[in-house]
């Protein structure tokens, strides 16, 4: 059978294993080359598989063994989700650590009403992101150890004018992954909710946002999320300032904020 | 949407005797011989493989497959034939050596080989070939399998015995569970006189006379054990307490009838009569630090110091692990792993002397130190030699282990280079390099060929076999 790329783990070299989907490039790039560089066998998961087999070539380049494999996925194949779970849960040995990082933006006027645009961004950030962590919860469940990690948004906090779908897919992302958190921390799982804010990306790119603070590199944001999964928090903003600025965002009173233009 | 196929709810974090390792698998527990052909083929149709698993009781990673099957076989537990006359007895593979001489001692038999503890399996046994400390005269338990029957991972269902496949029986016994699943096993056991033993005590002040003392006396005594002083240095490394025992000859004890009693057998319940045995290893804990095992070492060696004779159950001459409930919780979060070399009796002494005083040196003793005097055997595998073999008990730390791992690759090149063989059932860090260079380039060969002949699609891997005999 022999599927096992890796020799199994020794009492005195343990191996911890990590599956981190959207894995390409951004922050999903950044997260895999940290967990790699922590010692975790990492299965990269991307649509892009140039990107991630160049990523993963460095990565093991770098560490003198295979700690990265590529997977290439499309996370809108919902039906195929299942299947290759199971393929990397035993190409990998186990699993440790599940981050779903897939997402994207498409740009939206103010007077713009598209459904089509509105759809693309449910089904990579929210649909697919429900089917991972669908059977991801169902083996953690029954393992009762493992960890669950959503990159969510500071977008989900609030419904914008310029973002009406992004924030929709990311606010129901962080209900659901707080939903997993109150099914599974009683079975020993914890279940983190990452709530990036203006991280240099392609998506802040296709985002359009032209005022940008805080602003931050997908290799800081990597080292908050690491600092989080090491950490076993429940729900982080990164850069942690953001924690502070969206609970002033998220107390503004509705006829202030249907005026305001961010 | 397709719904998996794999049964998440079957998913399991399995463990290891020294809680050292984990690994998750999908846990299938047969309770008679047919379901085995079963997963077998569910495991080759999800392509799968799957390890065999009775009690768990190896220390390193023998009944671990990382995300594959774990076929547990305590389900299979019957006794299926004991015959109280010829002492020969036939049994499934998931019974314990406890359900064994429970089972006969009243007849008055005795398992001829067991291990330090009673719950082990048979399968489990037989695929470790285990030894006790009696080795040098008993040999491995694989010597007393009259015959047994198992079940290939073709699906084809055979028999073997010394003269009946025999290849496959001297290598299945030893094998690792890698060839195929026992489903029925028959010994032979041994006829006893009493349920005691005569047992001698006595304190041995270096390695070099701990070793004398072993080959001198083991001769004349059925079993012979030692007890090393690990964190002792100096002109005292090595020393220790040899522990000897004769079976009772018949008219030797009054009462028989009585000692052979399982309730008799029985280890006591409480520790100076106060904490609960199963409390124990929580008392222990503080003490496994270097400092710590020190005291503990050097005040057994002095109390050792008084010569014993004494008469001792079977079981409690035995088991001496399961004396403690648990006692490998007393090593901590991180578990504990066991490094145990067997050597030729020439080159025994100096090949320990240098393993003993660098692992103290680099501060990194190992906390219990167990000795025995072996014989080789035939068995494809073996583990044994003529000589001697050193159990060590290290404690993992979250820091120390790349410097432990240092440690006992370092070792694995003295034993070779001594002519030493290490055990498959005990040591976790052994490499495929080392492996190959004490079997031997012909043996691995024989092995693997056997293997593709009783599992042409490899259904049968454990971490233990990918780690050792892997590409």
């Amino acid at each position: 059978m022999s599927i096992l790329k890796t020799p199994p783990a020794t009492p005195l070299q343990p191996r911890r294993r990590a599956i981190v989907v959207g894995a390409s490039s951004g922050i999903g790039a950044a997260l895999t080359q940290k967990l790699a560089q922590e010692g975790y066998l990492v299965a990269a998961l991307a649509r892009r598989s140039d990107l991630l087999n160049n990523l993963c070539a460095d990565i093991n380049a770098a560490a003198g063994e295979t700690r990265a494999l590529p997977y290439e996925h499309d996370v809108t194949a919902l039906e195929k989700i299942p299947a290759l779970l199971q393929r990397i849960l035993t190409d990998l040995g186990g699993l440790d650590l599940f981050i779903y990082n897939s997402g994207i933006q498409r740009q939206v006027k103010l007077d713009e009403f598209d459904f089509a645009k509105d759809r693309e961004m449910l089904e990579t950030n929210t649909l697919g992101a429900m089917a991972w962590l669908n059977p991801v919860a169902a083996m953690f469940h029954h393992l009762g150890t493992g960890q669950i990690v959503g990159i969510s948004s500071v977008a989900g906090d609030r419904g914008r004018v310029g973002a009406p779908a992004y924030n929709t897919s990311k606010a129901a992302l962080s209900t659901y992954l707080e939903a997993l958190r109150n099914r599974l921390t009683r079975r020993g799982v914890n279940v983190i909710t990452i709530k990036p804010g203006f991280v240099k990306t392609d998506i802040l790119s296709a985002a359009g946002a032209k005022k940008t603070f805080w602003l931050i590199t997908p290799d800081q944001a990597a080292e908050g999320i690491w600092q989080a999964i090491k950490n076993r928090k429940q729900t982080v903003y990164v850069p942690g300032q953001w924690a502070l600025l969206m609970l002033i965002i998220r107390h503004i009173p509705s006829f202030i904020f249907r005026k305001l233009n961010f | 949407m397709t719904t998996p196929s794999l049964p998440y709810e079957k998913l399991t974090n399995l463990g290891n005797f020294g809680h050292s390792l984990q690994a998750a698998a999908y846990l299938y527990q047969p309770s008679a011989p047919e379901q085995i052909g079963e997963i077998f083929q569910f495991a080759r149709k999800n392509g799968l493989s799957i390890t065999l698993r009775g009690a768990g009781r190896s220390y390193n990673d023998a009944a671990l497959n990382s995300g594959g099957i774990v076929m547990d076989l305590q389900g299979m537990n019957r006794i299926l034939a004991w015959n109280p006359e010829t002492g020969v007895i036939t049994a499934e593979p998931g019974v314990t050596l406890q359900k064994l001489w429970q089972h006969i001692l009243p007849d008055g038999w005795w398992p001829p080989v067991v291990s330090g503890t009673m719950y082990t399996t048979l399968g489990g046994c037989l695929g470790m070939n285990i030894h006790g400390k009696n080795n040098y005269k008993m040999g491995t338990i694989g010597e007393h399998v009259l015959q047994f029957t198992a079940t290939l991972p073709t699906g084809a269902e055979i028999t073997c015995s010394p003269t009946k496949n025999g290849d496959l029986f001297y290598s299945m016994i030893s094998g690792m569970g890698m060839l195929g699943v026992f489903t029925s096993i028959t010994l032979q056991m041994k006829k006893m006189h009493s349920g005691l033993l005569n047992v001698h005590a006595f304190a041995v002040p270096n390695l070099s006379a701990h070793l004398q003392a072993i080959l001198q006396t083991a001769p004349e005594n059925d079993y012979t054990v030692g007890w090393l002083d690990s964190t002792a240095t100096g002109k005292g490394l090595g020393r220790g307490q040899l522990h000897t025992a004769r079976y009772i000859h018949e008219g030797e004890d009054p009462e028989p009838r009585k000692t052979m009693q399982v309730q008799y057998q029985t280890l006591p319940a409480t520790m100076f009569g106060v904490f609960p045995k199963s409390s124990i290893h929580y008392f222990m804990a503080p003490f496994m630090i270097n400092p710590g095992v020190w005291l503990v070492n050097t005040a057994k060696y002095v109390a050792s110091l008084r010569e014993g004779h004494y008469r001792q159950p079977h079981a409690a001459f035995h088991f001496l692990l399961d004396y403690v409930p648990n006692w490998e919780k007393a090593y901590g979060k991180q578990g504990l792993i066991q490094y145990q070399s067997f050597l030729p009796k020439e080159t025994a002494e100096d090949a320990w002397r240098e393993i003993l005083a660098t692992s103290n040196r680099r501060g990194m003793p190992s906390y219990l130190g167990v000795t025995k005097r072996h014989r080789p055997d035939k068995f494809l595998l073996s583990h044994a030699l003529d000589g001697f073999s050193l159990a060590l008990d290290f404690k993992i730390s979250a820091g120390n282990r790349s410097a432990l791992r240092e440690m006992l690759q370092h070792f694995d090149e003295i034993v070779l280079a001594a002519g030493g063989r290490f055990y498959f059932a005990k040591n976790s860090e052994t490499s495929p390099q080392t492996a190959l260079r004490f079997l031997g380039a012909e043996t691995v060969e024989r092995f693997k060929a056997l293997k593709r002949r009783t599992d042409p699609h490899n259904l049968l891997e454990s971490d233990l076999f990918r780690r050792v005999f892997g590409e």
